[in-house]
């Protein structure tokens, strides 16, 4: 039975939220080196020109990539065999956050809906976010931290497309979401599509696609083969990186899907900007390995 | 495509010179603006002390650090990371800035719309673009925060910012009528249709 002790919960939470926001996955950095190779345009590559060397100069001076704090989620996976109380883990996480928050200091992107008072400490009525899940692997606890920039949650969009509408309506609502998006998003992005479920699980798949590590392949193969149709698609447009013309508009399309209604057909698209900002800690019995 | 360096402020004649796809490096000061802050100025009435008649602002809210009062920290701020936001919700702060405030450039990401093309025109503005994103480098060109009012609003505060070589900005939208983000739109409109067809799909 692995134990995971709360007080090494609360600093992996802070640490990863820093992190994150500091260095820049790998794939990511990959994907970056791909659109560079292959863009056309010679304003488009100055763009990502640009970009490159911030990534070279955040880790050089250890300063963020982005200003843009986000909207801290964590995504925290329990395998078999973990006794963990789940209010206090939660608990540890908001401790984490606002620790993040005073002690870097970073600037807390988080207010009321209404007053829009910040409490500056990254947190509030439900934020951070916490998605719980329970996966096979015995003696594992993931904590997945992804800060998720504003510029691109503003370009989500929900369609509750009928069945008649089929997979034309699908393909023609994600290539407008695309356009409407347009340089808004922070291109290149990662075009994050669900499909099925109830609207509240379509638009968390569509979470869930842009923010998973570039290479991935959606488990069914109908939603992998949409990846690569769309995404060759949304890259003809011409949007290009920062919405200044080019092909790089982006790095990928990815979907994941659910089964639906008979009667439904819900679409939804959430954007992940060139920033695409994750880090990740690994629990086990041998101690906690950090990464993204 | 012609490089400018401005020595801010400036004045009309200086920013009807640029054209879309040039570019430009800012120096001396900077302003930076965001959604509360405009939103308290334009729709609460609230009036800044801070003069930024021929000045630029950006759309920007910091991550900063409090520190002691100084000769070179007079805000009582250092800069931590400081970026650029997604500019087109702020589209409706164009006019009143350059009518009221007298600002003539407005520095931002992804573009702004028609209504501040047409007070760009008339008033004599500009927008120029910063990548998006690109913060850790954007920070390198600022020196110090000179000033801030409104911080009961913090972190979008209005911020007076030292800079020095801020750029290569481009040119977005001109005094002309000349857009790059136009350009782009009515290419992407045109391509839309066989986008789709490639895929079987209908307009």
């Amino acid at each position: 039975m692995l134990h995971v002790a709360m007080d090494a919960v609360e600093e992996v939470a802070k640490l990863l939220y820093i992190r994150a926001l500091k260095v820049l996955p790998d794939d990511i950095k990959q994907g970056f080196a791909r659109l560079d190779a292959s863009e056309g345009d010679a304003l488009a590559r100055s763009v990502l020109a640009t970009m490159i060397e911030n990534i070279a100069v955040a880790e050089r001076t250890d300063n963020l990539l982005c200003q843009d704090t986000g909207i801290p989620i964590f995504n925290v996976a329990i395998g078999q065999g973990v006794a963990v109380d789940g209010w206090a883990l939660t608990e540890a996480i908001r401790r984490g956050t606002a620790r993040a928050t005073r002690e870097h200091p970073l600037r807390s992107s988080v207010v009321h809906p209404l007053t829009r008072v910040n409490g500056h400490d990254s947190c509030g009525i439900g934020v951070p976010v916490i998605n719980l899940a329970f996966v096979e692997e015995a003696g594992v606890l993931e904590i997945e931290m992804i800060p998720k920039g504003s510029g691109s949650e503003n370009g989500s969009f929900l369609a509750m497309l009928i069945p008649a509408d089929g997979v034309a309506g699908i393909k023609r609502f994600v290539v407008d979401a695309a356009i409407r998006a347009g340089g808004k998003v922070c291109p290149p992005t990662i075009l994050g599509v669900g499909l099925g479920g109830t609207s509240d699980v379509c638009m968390h798949l569509a979470k869930v696609a842009a923010t998973r590590p570039l290479g991935t392949r959606c488990a069914d193969a109908h939603g992998a083969a949409l990846e690569v149709e769309l995404g060759e698609a949304v890259n003809a447009l011409g949007i290009g990186p920062q919405g200044l013309g080019g092909d790089s508009t982006a790095f990928a399309v990815h979907v994941e899907l659910a089964h639906t209604h008979i009667t439904m057909n819900p679409v939804a698209v959430n954007v992940q900007c060139h920033s695409a900002r994750r880090a990740r800690a690994r629990f086990t019995e041998q101690g906690v390995e950090i990464g993204s | 495509m012609t490089h400018h360096a401005l020595h801010m402020p400036a004045d009309e004649a200086q920013v009807r010179a640029l054209r879309a796809g040039d570019t430009v490096t800012l120096e001396r000061t900077l302003f930076g603006i965001r959604d509360a802050t405009q939103i308290a100025m334009f729709d609460g009435g609230r009036r800044t002390r801070l003069d930024l008649r021929g000045h630029a602002v950006i759309h920007t809210a910091p991550n900063v650090r409090r520190v002691e009062r100084g000769a070179t920290n007079q805000a009582g701020y250092e800069a931590v990371c400081i970026g650029t936001t997604t500019s087109d919700r702020m589209e409706r702060f164009t006019r009143p800035l350059m009518e009221r405030e007298g600002v003539r450039l407005i520095i931002g990401k992804g573009g702004l719309r028609e209504e501040s093309q047409r007070a760009f025109q008339k008033l004599g503005g500009a927008y120029l673009a910063v990548i998006g994103g690109a913060a850790a480098l954007e920070t390198t060109w600022i020196t110090a925060i000179e000033d801030v009012d409104l911080d009961d609003l913090n972190p979008e505060s209005l911020w007076r910012f030292a800079i020095q070589g801020f750029g290569p900005l481009i040119v977005g939208m001109d005094a002309h009528g000349g857009s790059l983000y136009r350009d782009v739109n009515a290419g992407v409109a045109a391509r839309r249709a066989a986008v789709l067809a490639k895929m079987g799909v209908s307009p």
